[in-house]
């Protein structure tokens, strides 16, 4: 039998959205439990802030939610639910956990969205977000030479803390046209904190060389990267490093959503004004519903923390500052928006999926994704098409097929605990 | 080192910080290659928050441990699989 866990409110997700959404909700009668995957709270964002916080917003809220009567249930993954308001997590350590809930709350938060590129694959290529989460888990980055590149405010703030963590940071290369940025930039002046945030960050990466309108175009070396070609505009160079830190913005996390019968339109959860989503009782908070930023992630978390609570005359007041949080997240989004000439990276050999060494080549004379899952295994491995599924839409403009359970690779012996869970709620 | 855990890494002992994950143990011991994909290439961690499935590595004989996800404890057993 696996291990029992009921609960009125179950929180998906223990970053800001799911934060604020436990401190919103916490009403001292209702039993919150908040479960994520991670060994720590804090999301991706906050990483590493419950140890030793640094930033003054996650460390208010996280004194804010241990003051609530939310329990943590960490280094849980949920992959398939059994019946209405049941769920079954696998536990890192192997094991199985049933949960049980009234309302739930997801904050699954997003992913990075990575482009396929000739040596894309070789080891020290990492995420931007990717290299930053590695460092906070303990990986030592004095002095090594770090290209950070790709598009998005992502790589502003890991260029920043690399450098404070000691790298030499060679260059920060965004595929967006200055241009572009100029325009953003201007609503950014138009916001006093906004303002205030941007000019911090200019005076962290003081020194880093900042280029525009610059991608990488190859990743070179024998079993490892030793170095990078870069082009901008017309001109190519490469540069020798240690790491290559890329990441192309991001994409949120449905797949859960999806899993639950929640609507997902243009790649996001769609959610009413209340976070509620298509399934009733099912509220979505965070960057799984439009990538948004922590501000905005903080706002949803409490507006379907107090939805979810029956407190809907408390969640109103906050709706024009989430309007307000999400017209500048757009904005900031169309920034960023991918160049065209980003499809040319790829080359005939170079592997878009990962998990099943599956080349471009192969990929370009399928018609469409489900075609291309059936016929080349794209999207069939572990990460089930979570990081060329995002890739092959903005290659090929190919939309992902339906989400199934399991919803993530999961143990013969959690397998075995769906059937027997079913089985038993419907009584055979 | 205060607050310092030791694991195995390949048989050989490393000493790393407490809260430490695995990926990043793995890393400092000088690994670079933590598994070899379907055609035998070199693989390591890529996405460092569980999604990606390329830090894939054996942690006391349970075989594909995302190490990314995982925190280093005294005495673990940590096998890269390349």
């Amino acid at each position: 039998m696996p291990e029992q866990h009921a609960t009125d409110l179950l929180i998906v997700g223990a970053g800001p959205a799911g934060i604020a959404a436990a401190v919103a909700a916490h009403d001292g009668k209702q039993r919150i439990t908040i479960l994520d995957d991670n060994p720590q709270p804090g999301g991706q964002i906050w990483r590493g802030e419950a140890q030793t916080p640094s930033d003054t917003a996650a460390a208010e809220w996280l004194k804010r939610v241990r003051a609530t009567n939310a329990q943590f249930i960490h280094g849980a993954r949920i992959f398939a639910q059994t019946d209405d308001g049941a769920l079954l997590a696998e536990m890192t350590n192997g094991e199985t956990l049933s949960l049980r809930y009234q309302k739930l709350i997801l904050a699954t938060g997003a992913r990075e969205r990575f482009l396929p590129f000739p040596g894309w694959t070789l080891p020290n290529v990492f995420g931007a977000g990717g290299l930053q989460a590695l460092v906070k888990g303990g990986l030592s980055i004095a002095g090594k030479r770090v290209v950070v590149a790709g598009t998005g405010p992502l790589l502003l703030a890991v260029a920043a803390y690399l450098k404070k963590r000691g790298a030499a940071v060679l260059l920060l290369a965004e595929q967006a046209p200055f241009t572009k940025l100029i325009g953003f930039g201007l609503q950014v002046a138009r916001s006093v904190s906004k303002f205030k945030q941007a000019l911090e960050l200019k005076g962290q990466l003081r020194g880093v060389p900042q280029r525009f309108d610059c991608w990488p175009l190859a990743a070179h070396g024998e079993g490892k990267l030793a170095r990078v070609t870069l082009r901008q505009g017309a001109r190519t160079f490469d540069l020798a490093c240690d790491y290559l830190a890329c990441g192309f913005h991001l994409v949120p996390n449905v797949e859960l959503a999806a899993l639950l019968g929640c609507a997902v339109r243009d790649g996001c959860v769609a959610v009413d004004e209340f976070q509620q989503s298509a399934v009733a009782g099912v509220y979505c908070a965070g960057e799984s519903t439009g990538i948004g930023g922590v501000e905005v992630a903080l706002i949803e978390g409490q507006i379907a923390g107090l939805a979810a609570s029956d407190r809907h005359h408390d969640a109103r007041p906050l709706f024009a500052a989430r309007a307000k949080a999400q017209r500048f997240a757009g904005a900031l989004n169309r920034a960023v928006a991918l160049r065209d000439e980003l499809k040319q990276l790829p080359q005939a050999d170079t592997l878009v999926c990962r998990c099943e060494d599956v080349s471009f080549e192969r990929l370009q004379t399928q018609p469409e994704w489900r075609a291309a899952k059936l016929h080349t295994r794209c999207g069939m491995g572990p990460c089930q098409g979570r990081v060329c599924g995002p890739a092959v839409e903005y290659l090929f403009g190919w939309q992902s097929a339906s989400v199934r359970p399991p919803a993530f690779p999961a143990s013969i012996g959690s397998l075995a605990q769906v059937a027997a869970s079913s089985s038993s709620n419907s009584g055979d | 080192m205060p607050n310092a855990v030791t694991l195995s890494i390949n048989g050989q002992p490393w000493r790393v910080p407490a809260e430490s994950t695995v990926a990043a143990a793995v890393l400092l011991s000088g690994v670079t290659t933590f598994r070899r994909s379907v055609t035998g290439e070199a693989r390591a961690p890529l996405c460092g928050m569980g999604i990606c499935y390329e830090c894939r590595v054996t942690v006391n004989g349970q075989a594909h441990a995302r190490s990314c996800q995982i925190v280093c404890a005294e005495g673990m057993e940590v096998r890269t699989d390349a």
